[in-house]
């Protein structure tokens, strides 16, 4: 049953990477914007150059 | 055959969407409505951007009437560049820009590809709720005066005035940190309950390694709970601390509702603590993490506020940055706070004058519209003293500055002590006076309970005293509070009413007299009404009144001459027109001399008296009447009036003449409207109704009311683009929404009486949960259902309480 002890400090330690996941994304500034970033990830990559977007619109 | 049925398609500008005249101004098959939005188009499709035009259709900002040449020149100055600049370096300089025209996704796109617009721009990034665009370039490659123009060519001009120099870095940290002891508090309690399950279930103490889990269970739990009393209760204890001191100093006889919290907190950790050490059973962990826990979403959920709407501006953000200036023969530009007098600086059409100062040479056609809610232009000639906030309209103006900017007639508003103390908000008043007999009574009750058992059974005084303690936290009580605020903003927001924050709420409750301000506020901003009155116009004389009009670049002018609608409209030729500087306009029209202006301009109309705005017209000498130009009520202003007259003192203050009495007088109650009141004159008034012992709700929109709206208890500032231009302010009304201003005053009063049903809701629960603990008999697993539940219950019955009267009330 000691397995038990194990068990508690390794979900601990999971819980604990998520809390520094959340730590580091907050004083990143992750949470000062909530909005901008829902629009920005519809944008599509930028086309690289003119001639690549000539030949699609062909 | 089939006959095509004649297709009259509207030409839409390609770019803004905005129809166009003609197709003259095209490429391909894209038509454009001017020839700012077809350069727009250009420089997109150069840089192979137009996925803009893909993302939204016509997404561009028109650009008819705009013209920025020389307004940036002074982004060339160095010491004016570095004032605006966040970092500065050798090969990298990093700003920041307020770009009020951002709007949709297509503007997100494009700002943030701004880097391929221009070489040298390294990086741009946008906050889009905010519309602040963060640029970092290369000084080298490009100039700040470069990008600025690059920027309002794009259509996006950023804002510049003298807010935006020497502004503070401003981080929100306490938002950071509160939302971080929110996740380390969440992250604690979880982990806590699930640390507690074993207990909740009763172990069976009898067998050794069942009791071994235990202990260990509980040092787990112990450590856990570090962080939530040392950091996630930190303010509570700090803020308890300091307000105990105040009152043993007795510099304060207020008692903060952080107290009776801390007595909670303290007492559950210190009980946990002796549990777990001295009787190896379980503590309050769990209580105690959901107690921090739900203490700091309330807090959180009271700090909420629209961060995209500015409620603290001042005159700085209406006043230029840099002015050019002549000073000892040195001609530059300077930062308008650097201004001396004995300068000479010019002013062209449009722009604002930043200081006290007298006319040199030109003559002025000054606009204090917004500064004293005047509204026709005053014509000012050479040795004229100007006063600072003034718009110049028509020539350019050489002006010697008599007095600093911040000591202008103007400015000077700002120093009174009005703008220097904060508003006291009521609530905070509130909770305080209450906590005062909430924690005497818990005390009261502890020491009573304690007593009994040190008679009857001794081994009970600590237990019974320590639970009394623990379940009387106003928890529920602190929360129900922040909730319904915070409700009652989301609901208000809903329809266009954006309260600065919580504590607005509160004082609008206590508000009893309303004072109006009148152009802008029940008048509409930028709409006129035009008549003639005299003997009517034909259609030739009218069409000779446009010929005129439209030469002039005189306001009054362009409002006639857009009054008058003539169809297939052709200007007559001109044989000869002249202007008169604040006196009328006159033009000889194919053999009509036609003359337009004031009563000491047309010698005939001398005797006529008139009081609104308006304009004499003589047409061969002959007097034909005059042209009035009234402003527009808003829609049903009567009926507002009338509603808000029956629950309210009502008054006018208004800087404009008493042109509009008659019109106002019915719905207003004797001496109650003033006319001719400048800034100072409203703040006063208003300072002295307050000594009457009156709240005052002050409504005005520019900044001649900025006094006013800070000195009254809430100050709305009613705008019809709230996110243009509001003077410092409680809250913002969108001016569509005028009409609702009595719904929302109600609104606001039966929210604190569900505030106050709520506080009597905790209490009932309160009781309840003395009553177990005064037996000494509260277990750790009812504590840790009981206090949640009670806060979830208290906190749900307020928020859905306001959702459902404001669906009752149509809001």
């Amino acid at each position: 049953m000691s397995i038990l002890f194990f068990l508690a400090v390794a979900s601990i330690l999971v819980a604990g990477g998520f809390l520094a996941a959340f730590i580091w994304a907050t004083k990143d500034g992750q949470y000062d914007d909530t909005y901008t970033p829902s629009v920005r990830m519809l944008f599509d990559n930028p086309v690289k150059s003119p001639e690549l977007k000539d030949k699609k619109d062909d | 055959m089939i006959m095509l049925a004649e297709v009259h398609e509207k030409l839409i500008c390609f770019h803004c969407g905005d129809e166009c005249p003609d197709d003259s101004i095209a490429i391909e098959d894209k038509c454009f409505c001017c020839h700012g939005c077809q350069i727009v188009f250009e420089i997109l499709q150069d840089n192979n951007l137009c996925t803009y035009y893909e993302l939204n259709h016509n997404a561009g900002i028109s650009l008819k009437a705009k013209n920025f040449e020389g307004k940036y020149s002074y982004l060339k100055e160095r010491e004016i560049e570095a004032q605006l600049l966040d970092y500065q370096s050798e090969n990298l300089n990093k700003v920041t820009f307020y770009v009020p025209s951002v709007h949709c996704s297509s503007c997100v796109w494009l700002l943030e590809n701004f880097n391929k617009v221009r070489k040298g721009v390294i990086s741009s990034r946008l906050n889009f709720i905010k519309k602040e665009l963060s640029l970092s370039y290369n000084p080298v490659e490009v100039s700040l005066k470069e990008i600025v123009e690059l920027l309002a060519t794009l259509g996006y001009e950023p804002l510049l005035n003298l807010e935006s120099a020497n502004k503070p870095q401003q981080k929100n940290t306490t938002q950071r940190n509160l939302i971080l002891k929110i996740g380390v508090v969440g992250f604690c309690m979880g982990n806590i309950m699930m640390m507690s399950f074993p207990e909740y279930f009763h172990l069976d103490l009898e067998n050794s390694i069942d009791a071994n889990y235990q202990k260990f269970f509980l040092y787990f739990n112990f450590m856990l709970s570090l962080p939530v009393f040392f950091y996630g209760a930190s303010d509570y204890l700090n803020g308890a601390w300091i307000s105990l001191k105040e009152n043993i100093k007795k510099t304060t006889d207020v008692f903060s509702v952080d107290i009776p919290i801390a007595v909670a907190i303290i007492t559950l950790y210190c009980r946990s603590v002796y549990e777990t050490f001295v009787n190896d059973s379980a503590g309050y962990y769990d209580s105690l993490a959901g107690l921090v826990f739900f203490l700091l979403v309330g807090k959180w959920m009271q700090q909420i506020t629209y961060n995209y709407l500015s409620f603290e501006r001042n005159y700085k953000s209406y006043f230029p940055l840099a002015v050019k200036v002549l000073r000892e023969n040195v001609t530059s530009f300077m930062n308008v706070m650097e201004l001396k007098k004995g300068d000479a600086i010019y002013i062209h059409h449009q722009e604002l004058i930043p200081a006290d100062a007298i006319i040199s040479k030109g003559k002025g056609m000054i606009d204090y519209s917004f500064v004293t809610g005047e509204s026709d232009p005053i014509s000012k000639n050479v040795g004229d003293i100007l006063y600072a906030g003034g718009r110049q309209k028509g020539e350019r103006l050489e002006l010697i500055v008599q007095k600093p900017v911040s000591q202008s007639y103007l400015t000077q508003l700002w120093n009174n002590e009005a703008f220097t103390k904060e508003k006291v908000i009521p609530t905070t008043e509130m909770a305080n006076l209450f906590s005062k007999y909430f924690t005497a009574i818990t005390f009261t009750i502890a020491i009573i309970a304690g007593l009994y058992w040190a008679i009857f059974q001794p081994s009970l005084f600590w237990n019974s005293i320590t639970a009394v303690l623990m379940v009387a936290c106003p928890c529920a009580l602190t929360l129900s509070m922040p909730f319904t605020m915070s409700t009652t903003m989301a609901i208000f927001g809903r329809n266009k009413f954006y309260v600065k924050n919580q504590g607005v709420i509160q004082l609008l409750n206590e508000v009893n007299e309303i004072i109006f301000d009148k152009t802008g506020t029940l008048t509409e901003g930028n709409s006129e009404k035009v008549s003639f009155i005299g003997y009517e116009l034909s259609e030739f004389e009218m069409k000779l009144v446009k010929t005129l009009t439209i030469q002039s670049t005189h306001p009054l002018s362009k409002i006639i001459a857009n009054s008058l609608k003539i169809k297939d409209f052709n200007a007559f030729p001109i044989d000869y027109f002249k202007e008169f500087q604040g006196e009328g306009i006159e033009s000889s029209i194919i053999g009509n001399l036609v003359r337009l202006g004031k009563g000491g301009f047309i010698k005939s109309a001398l005797n006529e008296e008139v009081k609104h705005t308006h304009s004499f017209l003589e047409i061969n000498g002959i007097l034909i009447g005059y042209f009035v130009i009234e402003s527009v009520f808003r829609k049903n202003w009567q009926t507002i009036l009338n509603n808000l007259g029956k629950n309210f003192k009502l008054f006018i203050l208004s800087g404009d003449n008493d042109a509009d009495n008659e019109k106002l007088a019915p719905h207003f109650k004797e001496n109650t409207i003033h006319f001719k009141q400048k800034p100072q004159d409203k703040l006063n008034f208003i300072n002295n109704e307050q000594r009457k012992g009156n709240h005052v709700l002050m409504i005005g929109d520019g900044l001649n009311d900025a006094g006013a709206l800070r000195q009254s208890n809430v100050g709305i500032a009613i705008s019809e683009d709230i996110k243009v231009f509001s003077p410092a302010c409680d809250a913002i009304l969108d001016a569509s929404k005028f009409e609702q201003l009595a719904d929302f005053l109600k609104f606001s009063k039966t929210s604190l009486n569900i505030v106050k049903a709520s506080f009597i809701l905790s209490l009932v629960y309160n009781f309840i949960g003395i009553g177990w603990a005064v037996t000494g008999e509260l277990s750790p697993v009812l504590a840790a259902i009981f206090m949640p539940l009670s806060s979830i219950s208290v906190v749900l019955f307020a928020v859905g309480l306001t959702h459902l009267f404001a669906y009752f009330k149509k809001l």
